[in-house]
């Protein structure tokens, strides 16, 4: 038996002892995520111990380093460990901004000591993360941001204000890009600075979306005194002073793969056509509304089209082929495609999916994540913004 | 499996792409045109393509052939894409050649793939009856006649069935049009008796017939695969077709692009180059996308032909309507994007707005193959 046979085997096994029945539903969706964090309240005892299990192994972030809380595992493991996981529709143990963003910023940008403070915390699901990046003027120019950084001797003065800040008024610490040279050019004087929301001068509100749900906050700072070292030799900013935008272009593409990524992952459930012939119905084997049955079979290929991008631009990249900017075409294509498939579901779901309360329709499931698929394309950099990167970074056209 | 080309691959496509560029630009699909040429391509570079292996990308190597796989032969079709290079490469190294590889028995493998791998022998296949695509609906009769079949009926739309020596038809020897089943394929030689072609000048400027079957003879020996064999031994054929046309789609759609890009970057209006105004930068990089999704789909539908032939029809629908879809916009793109001239017969791009219509109506557009689809997926 291979090493990766032996890793599968042994790893079905301990998930099959460790994985609590409960942790076994599948549920993917926002309601069901273990975000983590000092004030979460953890849903059921089981989903407790699956994180703290897990946390344990080092599986909340597989291919992390062993030394900051991770698993230590090779892409092909943690491929195995995801592959077994989804097939006993196990649970994800911890989600969080700090998995996703941070970490992979610590990880390239940070100082050794700033990683092992401040990673196993985030691995744990101990520390919940918030970032913070746009402006109230601030959104596709991400690069004028203003938010002002003073040095104080042994302490910053931050003041200034964020917005889309997703779950602030639930999170511990934010990261945040701040301007600390108002003199250099925008891109030359801002820095990528740590910020525990317990400060004094933090405060945060929460804003409604057309969805009615509130998921992102305005973050406002009022003569925040963050000091230059967390603890000693600890850092507060990542990276080389001045050079945040560096972390912060790292992080948006990584940000812009996630997103991407999601979109397709919605795929996989039930596919637009199934869930048409459920709600609508079938004359002749065929779905009874002839229009719609042409609209969803050509979403249904360019979905398709777009998985098996994803699926190579993933294997080119191993191969050392592929653009390095193609996370931006991804990021249009992805988010723009979800839009239109949440349009079809709509359609499908007629005027049944515009119930907005009420337990018929789990309080307007359908309609309600309808409507938060309007910000895939706006988050992350509009799709207009990804189109413009493409045509400057991949295309090469003058002036762009 | 991967989805990139192996080293092996990306070396016949670099060797194809220079042979192709040197051997047969679009100059040379352009002088096929201008001397109204019967034949519908060079048998001496078709020749030479041969002496490469490529004739025989799909034959067995027990044949002379270079057994390369769906894979390599989408490579050739793409590169050939690229520059336009008319062949019979779709009609024999494709479609001929599948069909004898997986429906012909031993003694008819022996007589034609090692003509098919020298370049001998050049093959049609003869499926539409109709205006459109729809291998269902055949209706040309095989009756029986004694031992063997007296074929009657008429076909349209058969790429190189003006110079094919061999025809391979589709015939009903059993059921009527609209049914699945009752479809036999024959192996015909084009000069038999009965058989009168005409040749259609196409928009493409490739070679093509509509061709007249009145009482042909035909035995058991002539017969590819089961008689009655059905819709589905035909549609493995096909498959293959389809994929080889979305691969050739995907480099002319590729090449057109990249006139465009270079088009855009160079030509001057109000004193600027086109190319940075934001309204013709935000379409070239949705076309950028799209094409992107075009090269994924064909490359999955290839290696599908190659692991699992009999499972791959859903994707090669998939990779034939998405392909047909980009390609067309890539066409119209290019030529809006070139303005004037782009619809000047003098530049090249026209040729590949033709080219890429024709290929997108052939063994199915993109409605066919959505509505395809649609059924597989039971809606």
């Amino acid at each position: 038996m291979s090493d990766l046979e032996t890793f599968r085997k042994d790893t079905r096994a301990w998930l099959e002892e460790n994985c609590p029945a409960e942790m076994r539903d599948g549920a993917g969706g926002e309601d069901n995520i273990c975000w983590g964090g000092r004030n979460w309240q953890f849903q059921s005892e089981a989903q407790k111990t699956w994180l703290d299990r897990m946390a344990e192994k080092g599986w909340t972030v597989p291919a992390w380093p062993k030394e900051y809380g991770g698993g230590g595992l090779s892409k092909e493991e943690v491929k195995i460990l995801k592959s077994e996981m989804r097939d006993m529709k196990a649970r994800s143990p911890l989600e969080s901004f700090g998995i996703w963003m941070l970490g992979p910023a610590l990880l390239k940008y940070g100082t050794h000591e700033q990683k092992l403070h401040f990673l196993p915390p985030i691995t744990r699901g101990e520390i919940r993360w918030c970032q913070g990046y746009s402006e109230p003027n601030a959104g596709s120019d991400l690069a004028s941001l203003q938010c002002k950084c003073e040095d104080k001797g042994d302490h910053w003065l931050v003041n200034g204000q964020k917005v889309w800040t997703s779950y602030a008024d639930e999170s511990d610490w934010i990261f945040c890009l701040v301007r600390t040279d108002p003199k250099a050019t925008k891109h030359n004087g801002i820095s990528f600075l740590l910020i525990d929301m317990a400060a004094q001068g933090v405060s945060t509100k929460p804003i409604k979306l057309i969805s009615g749900k509130s998921p992102f906050c305005e973050t406002f700072f009022d003569d925040v005194k963050v000091p230059k070292e967390h603890a000693p030799g600890i850092g507060s900013i990542v990276g080389d002073l001045n050079r945040g935008w560096d972390v912060a272009k790292y992080l948006l593409t990584h940000e812009r793969e996630m997103i991407s990524a999601g979109g397709g992952g919605l795929f996989g459930g039930r596919g637009m056509g199934e869930i048409a012939a459920s709600e609508i119905g079938l004359e002749a084997g065929r779905l009874a509304d002839p229009m719609l049955r042409g609209k969803i079979a050509q979403a249904e290929i360019d979905g398709w089209a777009f998985l098996l991008t994803l699926e190579r631009m993933k294997d080119e990249a191993k191969a050392g082929q592929g653009v390095g900017a193609n996370s931006s075409m991804l990021k249009y294509y992805g988010t723009e495609f979800n839009k239109r498939r949440f349009e079809l579901l709509m359609d499908s779901g007629g005027s049944e999916a515009l119930e907005w309360e009420g337990e018929r329709t789990q309080d307007g499931k359908l309609a309600r994540s309808w409507l938060r698929t309007k910000a895939n394309s706006i988050e992350g950099g509009t799709s207009e913004v990804q189109l413009n990167i493409i045509a400057k970074r991949i295309l090469q056209l003058p002036g762009a | 499996m991967a989805l990139v080309l192996t080293e092996e691959q990306q070396m016949l496509r670099d060797a194809a792409r220079g042979f192709l560029d040197e051997k047969a630009p679009v100059s040379a699909l352009r002088k096929l045109r201008d001397a109204n040429d019967e034949t519908g391509f060079s048998r001496d570079l078709w020749k030479e393509m041969a002496e490469m292996g490529w004739a025989g990308i799909l034959v067995g190597e027990d044949y002379g052939g270079a057994d390369f796989g769906f894979v390599g032969a989408g490579v050739l079709a793409e590169e050939m894409g690229r520059t336009l290079t008319a062949s019979p490469f779709l009609s024999t190294s494709i479609l001929a050649a599948t069909a004898l590889q997986k429906l012909g028995g031993e003694a008819q493998r022996q007589e034609h793939l090692p003509k098919i791998s020298t370049g001998e022998a050049v093959f049609a296949l003869a499926v539409d009856e109709a205006r459109k695509h729809g291998p269902q609906k055949t209706a040309m009769k095989a009756e029986k006649h004694g031992n063997g079949f007296k074929l009657s009926g008429d076909k349209t739309f058969v790429a190189d069935g003006q110079v094919a020596d061999n025809i391979i038809v589709a015939a009903r020897t059993a059921g009527a049009p609209g049914d699945a089943e009752g479809i036999t394929l024959f192996l015909i030689d084009a000069a038999a008796k009965g058989i009168s072609r005409e040749r259609t000048v196409m928009v493409d400027s490739r070679g093509a017939a509509r061709l007249k079957f009145d009482g042909v003879d035909a035995t058991g020996d002539d017969v590819l695969g089961e008689v009655d064999g059905g819709l589905a031994s035909l549609e493995g054929v096909l498959n293959a077709g389809r994929a080889g046309l979305a691969a050739e789609m995907s480099g002319a759609a590729q090449a057109a692009f990249t006139m465009t890009m270079d088009y855009l970057k160079e030509r001057k209006q109000f004193g600027i180059e086109i190319g940075s105004f934001q309204a013709l930068q935000h379409r070239a990089a949705h076309l950028y996308s799209e094409i992107e999704l075009m090269k994924s789909v064909t490359l999955k539908a290839l290696q599908d032909l190659d692991e699992h032939y009999g499972m791959a029809g859903i994707i090669c629908s998939l990779a034939k309507a998405k392909a047909g879809e980009v390609a067309k916009l890539a066409s119209q793109e290019a030529v809006q994007m070139h303005g004037g001239i782009g619809m000047t017969d003098e530049f090249d791009i026209g040729f590949y707005m033709k080219r890429i219509r024709v290929a997108q109506e052939m063994f199915g557009d993109a409605a066919f193959h959505a509505d395809r689809l649609a059924a597989m997926r039971g809606y």
